[in-house]
Parts: C-alpha cells; sequence; structure tokens
C-alpha cells in the first residue's frame, strides 16, 4: 500500500467519522444546559411554544434582527412572564432578558443583536404556570461581531 | 452625552386594543471587548435596564447586556385599558439616565 493510499483511506475515514460526532454533539450540548439551569434553576425546559425569527444568513452580525414571539393567550391566569433570549457562542452568552406580563396582550418582542459566531439562538420563556419552553433558530453570520482591532 | 430617543406609541387606541411600542436610543452599547486607537479595552457601557409604566404600572421591563446591538432598537405590545401616560426609563452601566412619556387617548 503506498503512502498516499494510506492517507487518503485516512482522510476518508476521518469524513465519514466526522457527521457523526457532530450530530452526537448537537444532541447533548453540556454548555446550553448548563446556561438553561442557571437561567431556570434547575426546571425542565421544554421545546416548543417559543418561536425565535431571525435571517437564516445574516451579512451583519453588529446588527442581527431578530423577533421572539410566544405562544400564549396572555391572560390574568396564563401568561409569559419572562423571555430571556441566548446566543451561546457570544463573549456573554445571556444577551437579554424581558419582562412581560397580561398588560403585555402579545407575547412578542423584536429587537437587535450582535452574533460573535455562527450558531444557534435561543429563547426560553417561563410561563406563569412555572413552566419554561424554549425555542431555537440557526443564523449564518458572514461578518461576525467583537472581531474589530 | 445625552442619549436621544425615539419612542413610537399610538396617540390613540380601542380599548382592549393591543398596541405595538417601538424604542429606538442612541447609546454605543460598549462590548468591553472593543480596543480605542491606542489598543486599550473601552470599558463595557450598555443600556442595562429599560422599563415602561403605563399609569404608573410596570408593564415591561428589558435586562440587557453586550449582547444588544449598538442603537438599541425594541418593539413590544401592550394592551389598551385606558387613556394615560406612558413613562420609560433606562439607565446604562455609568449610570446616565434617560426617560420618555407619551400618551394615549383610548376610546370605547
Amino acid at each position: 500500500m503506498s503512502a498516499d493510499r494510506r492517507r487518503f483511506l485516512i482522510s476518508c475515514s476521518a469524513m465519514a467519522v466526522a457527521p457523526i460526532w457532530t450530530v452526537a454533539h448537537a444532541q447533548h450540548n453540556p454548555q446550553r444546559e448548563a446556561l438553561l439551569r442557571e437561567i431556570t434553576g434547575g426546571v425542565e425546559v421544554r421545546i416548543g411554544r417559543v418561536v425565535v425569527d431571525t435571517p437564516p444568513l445574516a451579512d451583519n452580525g453588529h446588527s442581527v434582527p431578530l423577533r421572539v414571539v410566544v405562544d400564549s393567550p396572555m391572560t390574568a391566569t396564563d401568561h409569559v412572564r419572562r423571555i430571556t433570549v441566548l446566543a451561546e457562542r457570544n463573549p456573554r452568552p445571556v444577551v437579554a432578558s424581558y419582562r412581560l406580563g397580561p398588560h403585555s396582550g402579545r407575547a412578542e418582542i423584536t429587537t437587535r443583536i450582535r452574533l460573535a459566531d455562527i450558531q444557534d439562538v435561543v429563547a426560553v420563556a417561563e410561563l406563569s404556570d412555572g413552566n419554561w419552553w424554549m425555542g431555537s433558530a440557526h443564523v449564518i453570520v458572514t461578518e461576525l461581531a467583537c472581531l474589530e482591532g | 452625552m445625552s442619549m436621544l430617543a425615539r419612542i413610537q406609541v399610538p396617540a390613540q387606541a380601542r380599548r382592549g386594543d393591543i398596541i405595538p411600542i417601538r424604542i429606538a436610543i442612541q447609546h454605543p452599547m460598549e462590548t468591553g471587548y472593543r480596543p480605542d486607537n491606542f489598543g486599550r479595552r473601552i470599558t463595557k457601557n450598555v443600556i442595562n435596564t429599560l422599563t415602561c409604566r403605563y399609569n404608573g404600572v410596570e408593564v415591561f421591563r428589558a435586562e440587557m447586556g453586550s449582547g444588544v446591538s449598538a442603537n438599541p432598537q425594541l418593539q413590544f405590545y401592550v394592551r389598551a385599558d385606558s387613556s394615560g401616560e406612558f413613562v420609560f426609563d433606562w439607565v446604562d452601566d455609568s449610570g446616565e439616565r434617560g426617560s420618555e412619556r407619551a400618551a394615549l387617548a383610548v376610546s370605547g
């Protein structure tokens, strides 16, 4: 077996293994789990009811439009108390936290955020019944924030 | 440095309407990671808290970090119950405060 052929085979097997590792990594994300625990105080966060709306491709990481909508009737007995936005690959992952209530009428906020890397933007919502829900959106950023100088 | 702000609240609404409120404040939202022309880090300075009171009751609060873009923009919603006044207050890490007011007339 020539050295070239050996190198070629090794690189092929590396490429075959890489995607599997990535998927496994995405499913078990200790950093996200730790962050969520810190925010919720250990309460389990379920996926759903929260929609994170961002452009899938953002050309400027300094100002990425973000809209978060939570499915809630926003009544006195059933409303969203808090929405927290996370960008795990930013130097400070907690972007902002918004407090809402039955006065809000609609559980929706729109703002612009900085993204230091290509990543999932995660929003977690605390409901008045004490349950936590989350949603996320993957954003590809072509010009990253926090890299000037 | 004064913080220029533009707040958009509809002038009138019908009782029960859910009205959008838009805020834009002129502020660099310094991350603390950016160097100045001499290579020294500029101290982190962001608007960390913004509140909205509607006839004295706090109806919205934003706690922000360095992940919010410069010149922060924000839109949220409030249910129009009665005529009155919205008061917006915010403060940055350096202790600088800003405030704006807007009146709403509710019919029906």
